[in-house]
Parts: structure tokens; C-alpha cells; sequence
């Protein structure tokens, strides 16, 4: 199963896929991750890991996350563990590598 | 610090205080970087350091008085290798003494803006903020 959606087409801040691989959810976003975007990013990602899926996030074409971001990613990570199941990165582009060893500290 | 003599310069832009202008701001930066020759890496940092204290007069000072129209400027100027980033707003007055990253123990979304900017920065300070202006926040870093 493929679903492909667009954020808002006018603001090219983010775009997202969700794939179905071997019964792993996997997320490919795309751009940049702000404020602007980050619920967007939460409501694909949450409901996944709600729903008892494994997921896995590709952050290869992801060029710039903030702190909200990161903060989805913390969100998701700690459902994941309520729920028992698996939270992973995968493909970690340059960017949000530094941004996350950063943010280390606090994850 | 960085062995590049940076040539002095400033620049400031005036944004709308939304979600929406926070891409505006990374790009405003960007461009003034290029013109002062920063490195990439560097460059990215600053970016973000920028972006989040915008984010943060989006989030925080404007949260009880959403208005449409209502402007923050960002100014940024380079005099000897030191480079100065002001933010200006009318938002809510904000009480330096609670702006504080979240502790490091405490793993919760949310916090980590203020966390980023202190680790980028060499100082952050809220200085008087002149009139029109209520709140005026600078960042320094030595290049």
C-alpha cells in the first residue's frame, strides 16, 4: 500500500510518504520540518504507533529539522515504548544528524 | 573561533509574526551568511539558533494576542568578527528569569528551542526594549 499526500502545496515546506514494508510503517519526509509543519508530521506518525505498527522514519531528504521537530521524534519515541513497539530512524540526512546530536542530551 | 576576517556589515528584515514567516526567516539568514562569508557549518547553526528564537516570539510572546498584522524584526550586523543578532517585538513582555531550557533528566517534547540557542551562542541577553518595541533579545556569537 502506497499513500502519498502533500502539505499544503504553496508552502513547499514538507511533503511525506507512508509505505508498508514487511509490516513496518515506514515515513519518508521530505524538506523542512518547523513549526509550521510539525503537527502534520505528528498526525502521520502518532496514529501509526497508536494503532500498534512498527515505524520507521526516513530522514534522507529531510533538510532542515528545529526543535519541533525533534520534538515529534521524542513524542514518538516515547509512544512507541507505552506501546511496545518499534520507533526507528532510518537514512539520517547530514542536517538532522547534527541537529539530533545536539538534542542527544534530552533523548 | 574562526581565522576568516569577516567583513562588517548590517542588514535587517521585518516579518510577520506567524508559523508562516519562520521559512522567510531561514531564508533572510541565509542570504546575509553568504554575503558575510560564513562557513556552511557554522552557517547552519546560526540558522537554527535564528529560526528558534523567532519560533519562540511566535509561540510565546504573541500566544494571548494573536494579531494578523503584527511585525518582529530581525537584525543582523557583523563589526569586528562579532556577530550580533537582534530580535524585536511588541509582543507579551518577557521575564528573562523564566526562559530556560527544559533539564536535561526531564525527557519531554518541547524546551529543546531554548536548549539549541544557548548551545550555538555565546550569549543571550534581553535588554530593554525601546519603543515601538516591548521585547528586544540579542544573540552574540564570536566568529
Amino acid at each position: 500500500m502506497l499513500n502519498y499526500a502533500q502539505i499544503e502545496p504553496n508552502l513547499k515546506l514538507m511533503t511525506y510518504k507512508v509505505e508498508e514494508i514487511n509490516n513496518i510503517s515506514v515515513v519518508h519526509l521530505n524538506g523542512e520540518i518547523d513549526m509550521e509543519v510539525a503537527d502534520k508530521a505528528r498526525q502521520t506518525i502518532l496514529p501509526l504507533i497508536e494503532n500498534g505498527k512498527s515505524v520507521q522514519v526516513n530522514l534522507s531528504r529531510v533538510d532542515y529539522m528545529d526543535s519541533s521537530g525533534i520534538s515529534v521524534l521524542i513524542e514518538s519515541k516515547q509512544l512507541a515504548e507505552k506501546k511496545s513497539t518499534k520507533f526507528e530512524l532510518i537514512e539520517v540526512s547530514k542536517p538532522v544528524e547534527k541537529v539530533l546530536s545536539m538534542a542527544r542530551k534530552f533523548l | 573561533m574562526s581565522e576568516i576576517a569577516h567583513q562588517d556589515h548590517i542588514e535587517k528584515k521585518a516579518f510577520l509574526v506567524n508559523s508562516s514567516s519562520l521559512k522567510e526567516v531561514r531564508t533572510f539568514c541565509r542570504e546575509v551568511f553568504e554575503k558575510l562569508n560564513i562557513q556552511e557549518d557554522l552557517k547552519d547553526e546560526l540558522v537554527l539558533a535564528i529560526a528558534e528564537a523567532a519560533q519562540n516570539i511566535v509561540k510565546h510572546a504573541f500566544k494571548n494576542s494573536a494579531n494578523p498584522t503584527e511585525l518582529m524584526v530581525v537584525q543582523i550586523s557583523c563589526e569586528n568578527n562579532k556577530l550580533q543578532i537582534a530580535f524585536y517585538d511588541r509582543g507579551t513582555p518577557v521575564d528573562p528569569k523564566k526562559v530556560k531550557h527544559r533539564e536535561i533528566d526531564n525527557v519531554k517534547p518541547g524546551g529543546l528551542g531554548t536548549f539549541f540557542i544557548q548551545e550555538i551562542m555565546d550569549a543571550v541577553e534581553f535588554k530593554d526594549g525601546k519603543k515601538p518595541w516591548i521585547n528586544h533579545l540579542v544573540l552574540t556569537k564570536q566568529l
